[in-house]
């Protein structure tokens, strides 16, 4: 019988062959030694020395086959094991605990994981990841359990295993392993990153998907839509087949059109830009060919830190993004902080309800010393490229109009210094908000742009709280008020000459592209990863059809009758 | 016992690769070595215990040697953090 298992798409692509169920091998652990605290010291020495042969080699191998970078997360495993707090506790334990070596180790691992895991920092957290994985690695080592090992495959897999390790992923020979899910693990976890990284299609998230799967399946991962087929018939294998074939053959021919121009079939241009998060990030935007920065995010010079980042450290940032884009727009969106977001070194008051609460330009408009510093450091930076300021979680003209005073007022301050910056820097807003979208009207009379950050709209115009498991049916990008608001906000841009972008998730998303571009949308801002494909998809659609669907959309009851529709139309 | 303060300035703090270079380092010499950050002090020769401090952009961190090899240590130390890690 075949059946369909629906997990996260973490990797693009299709893999079809037979099923590895990698299974971690559970451990039992004697806790009393019986044979003293010298022989259990000689164990532990000679446990870790063959893990650190196994990590060298693994991070040659790495090295060799996925470069440099991939292979540093050994680096930080073979540290781990040389850490004189690790050795020395486990020797401690030894002597004081009458312990094994194998308890000894897991009882110190596990204070260290406990500590990291407790760290509000990402970073931070993932580093009790790799405690794990290598004190696993040496646990095996003292209790003689042979790992069953991924380098091992010999014939076309797809690797089934409830989460993957850094120790996992590189050992996988992409030769064999040609596509893996698991059970457990997000779009940002490990494993995903990983797979991207590798190109191999994964699907992850799946929940029981080591249950379901057995040993010799022959399974489809279809990394593309976040779905394992199990034991599919044949022609369902013959239908991913030509799937998987199509799908290569247009990745190959997306590459062509990172210097093309984002026109519709119809000679209609918009702008196809990316979002960032720090300067890292801009090689990601120019190799896939995006115009410009639609968003980039500042949140995260503020955070990892214990203070706040001066002047100097932001316009440093914000400089290095724009002379880099070369002349190409970047929106640089000021801080917005607050809802779930947080800093510890700014104290902020818990709320119940942050999301409706304390963040973004309303904190900004308080902690005015801290909203100045940000607003030189950009004004200054306007002066090396094409630098727009963009305010978050706009409610009301009066919020925009206090913003727009600062940052004017900073600009006669640098005057009167003599310091050179750009004098039609253009200041827009977020629509985030419904009341916002409703009167864009007036806005538009006053802001330069605007750039709708779809996440927070819908969670606003539905009353659906993002975080909530229970109502995240009602987060629904197509329905018709949504749509509304998109073109009410894109109608009364255009009305004053200027124009409306869109920097959430669904500016990138196949179904939205036909109806944004219908509804006059000028700017579409998405991961950089997403914006060959949203070209290539663009280059195909008649603008004036687009106009009637949109139309149509609006009419719509329901957001399942908005999708039917697009679907039908682009299919 | 030598003693010298440092401000971090490289934009991803004492993370990943910038305390594994101090760590190595700091593992070569015999003399003891510490770093104090926050009001914490940690042996510079343990990776989780210079990770667990979270040093950001812009920290301050004082290193505190005391052996048979503190001023090799410290200059080899102050050598490596001034190769874009930090200052003085």
């Amino acid at each position: 019988m075949s059946s369909v298992i629906t997990g996260i798409a973490a990797s693009n692509g299709i893999a079809i062959a037979k099923a590895f169920v990698y299974e971690e091998v559970s451990l039992e652990i004697t806790e009393n030694s019986t044979e003293g605290a010298e022989v259990e010291k000689a164990n532990f020495e000679r446990a870790t020395k063959t893990s650190k042969q196994e990590l060298e080699a693994l991070k040659t191998k790495t090295e060799e086959q996925q470069g440099k970078e991939n292979a540093e997360i050994f680096a930080a495993h073979l540290l781990v094991l040389e850490d004189p707090e690790l050795v020395g506790a486990v020797h401690t334990k030894i002597d004081a605990d009458n312990a094994t070596a194998a308890h000894a180790l897991n009882e110190t691992a596990a204070m260290f994981i406990s500590m990291f895991e407790s760290m509000d920092n990402d970073y931070m957290r993932e580093r009790a990841a790799d405690i794990k994985d290598v004190s696993q690695r040496v646990l095996r080592h003292l209790l003689g359990v042979k790992s069953a090992s991924l380098a091992d495959l010999y014939q076309e897999t797809i690797v089934i295993a409830k989460d993957l390790t850094p120790s996992d992923t590189a050992q996988l020979n992409k030769e064999f392993a040609l596509g893996f899910a698991t059970d457990i693990g997000g779009r940002t976890s490990h494993s995903a990153i990983m797979a991207r990284s590798l190109e191999i299609p994964a699907v992850v998230g799946l929940t029981n998907v080591t249950t379901d799967v057995h040993d010799g399946d022959v399974l489809i991962v279809d990394g593309i839509n976040g779905e394992v087929i199990v034991n599919p018939d044949e022609a369902t294998v013959e239908q991913y087949k030509e799937k998987r074939a199509v799908f290569l053959d247009e990745q190959e021919k997306r590459k062509r059109l990172i210097n093309e121009p984002s026109v519709s079939k119809d000679g209609k241009s918009v702008e196809l830009a990316a979002n960032i998060g720090s300067v890292k990030d801009v090689d990601g935007v120019l190799n896939n060919g995006a115009e410009g920065v639609g968003l980039y995010r500042t949140e995260f010079l503020y955070m990892e830190r214990d203070q706040l980042p001066t002047e100097e450290e932001q316009f440093d940032a914000y400089k290095a993004v724009v002379e880099k884009l070369d002349g190409k727009p970047v929106v640089i969106r000021t801080l917005d902080i607050g809802g779930d977001k947080e800093l510890p070194y700014l104290d902020l008051p818990s709320e119940l309800n942050p999301f409706l609460g304390f963040r973004a330009i309303r904190l900004c408009l308080e902690n005015e010393a801290l909203f100045r510093t940000q607003l030189r450091a950009l004004v200054r930076a306007s002066a090396y490229g094409n630098l727009k300021v963009m305010f978050p979680m706009v409610a009301t003209l009066e919020e925009f109009r206090a913003a727009k005073a600062l940052i004017v007022e900073e600009q006669e301050k640098l005057r009167a210094e003599g310091i050179s910056f750009d004098e039609s820097m253009e200041v827009g807003i977020m629509v985030e908000i419904p009341s916002t979208a409703v009167i864009a009207k007036q806005f538009a009379k006053e802001v330069d742009f605007f750039s709708i950050g779809t996440n927070d709209l819908i969670q606003y115009t539905l009353a659906a709280d993002r975080m909530s498991e229970k109502v995240s049916y009602l987060y629904q990008p197509y329905h018709p008020a949504i749509l509304q608001l998109v073109k009410n906000v894109i109608n009364a841009s255009h009305a004053e000459g200027k124009w409306t972008g869109m920097c959430g998730e669904m500016a990138g998303e196949k179904t939205a592209i036909p109806l944004l571009l219908g509804l006059g949308l000028d700017e579409f801002s998405m991961s950089a990863s997403s914006v060959l494909q949203a070209r290539e998809q663009l280059l195909g659609l008649d603008s004036k059809k687009c106009e009637a669907l949109a139309t149509q959309a609006l009419t719509c009851t329901t957001q399942e009758e908005v999708e039917a529709l697009v679907n039908e139309a682009i299919r | 016992m030598l003693e010298k303060t440092f401000t971090i300035t490289a934009d991803t703090g004492l993370h990943a690769r910038p305390a594994t270079q101090l760590v190595h380092k700091a593992s070569q010499f015999s003399s003891e070595i510490e770093m104090e950050a926050k009001g914490k002090k940690v042996n510079l020769k343990s990776i989780m215990g210079v990770m667990s401090l979270g040093v950001g952009k812009g920290g301050e961190i004082k290193i505190l040697i005391s052996g048979n090899d503190e001023e090799e240590a410290m200059n080899a130390i102050t050598a490596t953090i001034h190769e874009g890690l930090g200052e003085s």
